[in-house]
Parts: structure tokens; sequence; C-alpha cells
């Protein structure tokens, strides 16, 4: 079996859940627990994945990954810690704001597109911000093994480091923390410098992050095998065009606010998803012709398929131009 | 020296490129025979590198080769008498690395496949070592039958050097092994062996 998920059917198994318990973290972060509505236990994830959460926001379905960062050991119990983002496009408002302990929700099976890489000698984890929560699984599997690893998490203020004194308490000689406004930041170069053969580096946060991890690491001679990350992406906004669907024989208007993904799906029409953060390449698909520029932003065609115009990922990229027409 | 164009074959007959020289804070260099050219070859094309090479050659004769290579001025030339003999100094190097090491592999297949797994058990990707073969196009090989190798195998079929089977070569090749697989070629009528001839002829 390949490692890569194989599914062609529009998005993952679901899972009926209900919302045990919504804790503050702090003034951005909130930790959802959900349990399964009928009794048994979710099914078994490792370090790094993520589930897509199903919002019923009035009119609108919003569909928004994040990283499971409950124990891979617990069952009975997944955790997301979603970060309140004021001028995104409301999902992570919707959470906060609008979900009670108690509600019934819908998740997807859990896929992992940022898994630890066992063969590793040892594991650094680099951290920025809320991108702490797949680490705090990977943390919660490695322990159990026994593997090798330190947590490098550099938050902003010390008030909106989330979880930075239960890692602390728990793993005094593991976990280091860089304090943005205290002038602390991770000295990569000398923390790259150094580690044993074997090593491989983990980058979740922000984009200039995980960009600087991958540039200096391999400026330092680190095979890019050794080196992981992972960045959902949200759907940009962008003007509204129209698109083609060969397959539906129909016309559809992406509009100003939603990805092209969710156009097709608003009109019905079944679309392959996984991620929905541009990751994954379940969503890929065709160009029969197009006339007008390509707004690509996924992670997952390469420079030259990006090029050809032959290929869109539906989920974050989009277009602008006079025809588009797609082979869905 | 030309090289030796291997034939395509099915997916899992491992594939050998060219040397380049790769950024990197150290480079580990493991090669014998005609495999110390393609050494000199790459830290002509980089004179940088030497100086943070470590070179472990195993002549097989070729002990012209082996002067050349002390020329290149590495920081450290081990020339020993076999793979064997080296081996306890290849996981010496590997366990002390650190990351920013470069892999180097040339010469023959079974070298490069047993110092491969060597940097692989150390935790370094496969995919990310560089190899590129010179010289003897013989095969290490296993009799899938007693699971002996035999090393340098250049005619098909051959007899298994351990339990004497009359072995047909195939392309099947296990990277924890470093071999390719020797199956017997007369199990079904005992003695009807086709005549001896090079694997690439």
């Amino acid at each position: 079996m390949s490692a890569a998920p194989q599914k062609t059917k529009p998005g993952a198994e679901k899972i009926a859940v209900t919302v045990a318990a919504v804790v503050r973290v702090n003034d951005l972060m909130t930790r959802f627990e959900f349990k399964r509505r009928d009794g048994q236990l979710f099914p078994p994830f490792s370090g790094g994945a993520h589930t897509v959460v199903e919002m019923k926001d009035g009119e609108k379905t919003r569909l928004n990954p994040y990283s499971l960062m409950s124990s891979p050991g617990d069952l009975s119990t997944y955790a997301i810690t979603v970060r309140r983002d004021d001028i995104g496009r409301g999902g992570s408002l919707f959470m906060h704001r609008n979900v009670q302990q108690g509600d019934d929700m819908t998740i997807t099976y859990p896929v992992n597109l940022f898994s630890l890489d066992l063969r590793a000698k040892k594991h650094v984890f680099l951290a920025g911000g809320i991108g702490i929560t797949p680490f705090l699984a990977m943390i919660h599997q490695m322990e159990q093994s026994n593997g090798n690893w330190e947590l490098h998490y550099s938050v902003k203020t010390k008030s909106l480091g989330s979880y930075v004194d239960d890692l602390t308490q728990m793993y005094p000689n593991k976990v280091k923390i860089y304090i943005d406004d205290q002038s602390q930041a991770i000295d990569l170069k000398g923390l790259l410098d150094g580690q044993p053969l074997g090593t491989h580096a983990y980058v979740c946060g922000p984009k200039g992050m995980i960009n600087w991890v991958h540039a200096t690491a391999s400026a330092q001679g680190w095979p890019t095998e050794c080196v992981h990350s992972e960045e959902f992406l949200a759907p940009a906004p962008g003007e509204p065009f129209q698109v083609r669907l060969c397959k539906s024989d129909i016309v559809i208007t992406v509009g100003e606010q939603e990805s092209l993904l969710e156009a097709i799906e608003r009109c019905g029409v079944e679309a392959p998803f996984l991620c929905r953060g541009g990751s994954c390449g379940q969503c890929e698909t065709d160009v029969v012709s197009a006339d007008g520029e390509f707004v690509h932003r996924d992670h997952w065609l390469d420079d030259e398929e990006h090029a050809s115009g032959k290929k869109i990922m539906p989920c974050v990229s989009r277009f602008i131009g006079t025809s588009l027409e797609l082979d869905r | 020296m030309s090289k030796f164009e291997f034939p395509p074959s099915i997916k899992s007959r491992p594939t050998y490129g060219t040397l380049e020289p790769r950024n990197g804070t150290a480079h580990l260099f493991i090669a014998d025979a005609q495999g110390a050219q393609a050494v000199i070859d790459v830290c002509q094309k980089d004179p940088s590198i030497a100086k943070f090479a470590h070179i472990i050659f195993i002549p097989k004769g070729e002990d012209e080769l082996a002067e050349d290579l002390a020329e290149l001025g590495a920081a450290q030339l081990y020339v020993g008498p076999t793979y064997e003999a080296a081996i306890s100094r290849i996981r010496h190097v590997l366990r002390d690395a650190k990351m920013g090491l470069q892999i180097y592999l040339a010469g023959s297949e079974g070298l490069m496949g047993q110092a491969q797994n060597e940097a692989v058990n150390a935790g370094y990707p496969h995919t990310a070592i560089q190899s590129e073969h010179r010289g003897s196009t013989a095969r290490r090989m296993q009799c899938v039958h007693c699971k002996g190798i035999t090393e340098d195998v250049e005619t098909d079929p051959f007899v298994c050097a351990h339990c004497g089977l009359n072995l047909f070569v195939r392309d099947h090749y296990s990277r924890r092994l470093a071999a390719f697989q020797g199956v017997c070629i007369d199990a079904e009528d005992h003695g009807n062996v086709p005549e001896q001839k090079g694997i690439y002829e």
C-alpha cells in the first residue's frame, strides 16, 4: 500500500462527534475536545495528522483542517486547538464564537501529511505560534516509543505561548521556549550545526519560518529528505471568475470570498478533497482550456506543472481571465 | 575511460549517476578500484572539497589509483585490503558524523550497495547518497536457496559458492542485502544447465 491517500471519493470518511469540552488556552487560542457520538473509539492516528472540521455557519458550510494535538495513545478523544483569526475567512471566528460544549459536529477521518520519519535517529521540532499543535501529538508518540526528540518553540509573547507551561514542566530538558517580545530568537544555524547524522528537522509555523528552516538546513548540507514542514493555506480572496465544468456541463461563478473548490461544491458537483490547504494533492483537476492567467498557490504541483496551465488545485488556487474549462 | 551503460531493467535494479560536488560540512568517499577515478573527478570539479574529505579506498589491485588519490590532499585517506577490513572504519566514521556530511560512493555495485546500507543504518536517507558506477560489472549475488552470498559474479549462470547449486542471475535486487537474487536454473530438470556466458552478453 502506498503511503499517500488513494481515495478519489469527495473528502474523507466522516465521523459524527459531540463537543465534549471547550477550553480557553489564552486570548487567541481555544481547545476543542471531541467524543464520538456512537460511543466508539476514534480511528488510530499518528502524530502530525489533521482532521477537517465541518462548520454549519447559517447557509454556509465551512470546512477547515486542524492538526490533531491529543495523544495518539488515547483514542477516546480527539482535540484541536484553534487560533482566532480576526481578519481570516471566518472559520476560526465561528469556532470561537459559536461552538459550545454539547454541540454536535462532523469531522473527517484523520489524514497525515506531516508524519514522523521513524528511520531518523533524532527528531528536532521547530514550532512557531499555533504551529505547536502537530508537535503536541508527535511528542506524545515519541514519549510512548522512547524516541529521541527536542522542541524549539517560538512564541510572540509569554501570555500567547500556548501550552508553554505544560511543555516546560513535563519535559524541562527537551523543550526550549523563545519569546519574541523579550528578543529571544532561535539560533537556527547553531542549532542545526553539529546535530548527529540521521537527525530529521520538522517545522510548522508561519511561511517565513518554514522557508527559513528549509534554506538554512540546505545551506548547511542537510539532505532535503531530512527537513519536513507543514503549512495549511487558507484560500485567498480574489476577483470573481467564471468556470465551465465540462463533465457536469454547467457554468459556475466563483465568488470573491470563496475558493474554486467551495464554488464547485456549492453548485452540487462532487469533487475530491482531503486537506483543503494545498498540500495533499487530492483535488488536483485537469484544465481543458484556459484563456487567462492562473494564480497557483498550492504546495502540490511543481513549477513545471504550474507553468504548463494543464492542472489546477481548486482548494487554494484561482484564475484571472476570460474563460476557463475544467475536467470536472 | 568510458562508463558501462547498464541495459534498462526492472524497477528493483539500482541505477547510478555521476558524482557532483555538493555543499556540505564534511565529505565521505567510499570507493573501490576504478571508482577512485570518479572521486578524483569530483574533487577536481570542486577543489575546496578535499580539505574536508575522508576517502576510504579499496584498490583491488589498482595501486596506482591509490597514489593518485593521495595527491588530492584529502583530510584523511584510508587504503585497505578488502571491504570487510574497511567496515569497522566506515561504521566509526558514520557514528561520529554530523548532519551536513555528504556521502559519495564509487566503483563496483557490491561495494556501493554495502556502503549505502551502512549509511542508511546510520540514519542517512538512501535517496540523498550519490553513487557512480566505475569498473567491474561483477555482481554480489545471494542464493535464494541457501542464502549464501557469492561475491564478484561475472557469468550467468554461476555456481553458488556455498551450496553448489547452478544459479540464474536475476535483476531482482535487495537493498537490505545489497545483493541480486540467484535462483536455481535446473531445479525441474537436474543437470540441464545452459552454457555459461557473461551477464551482459
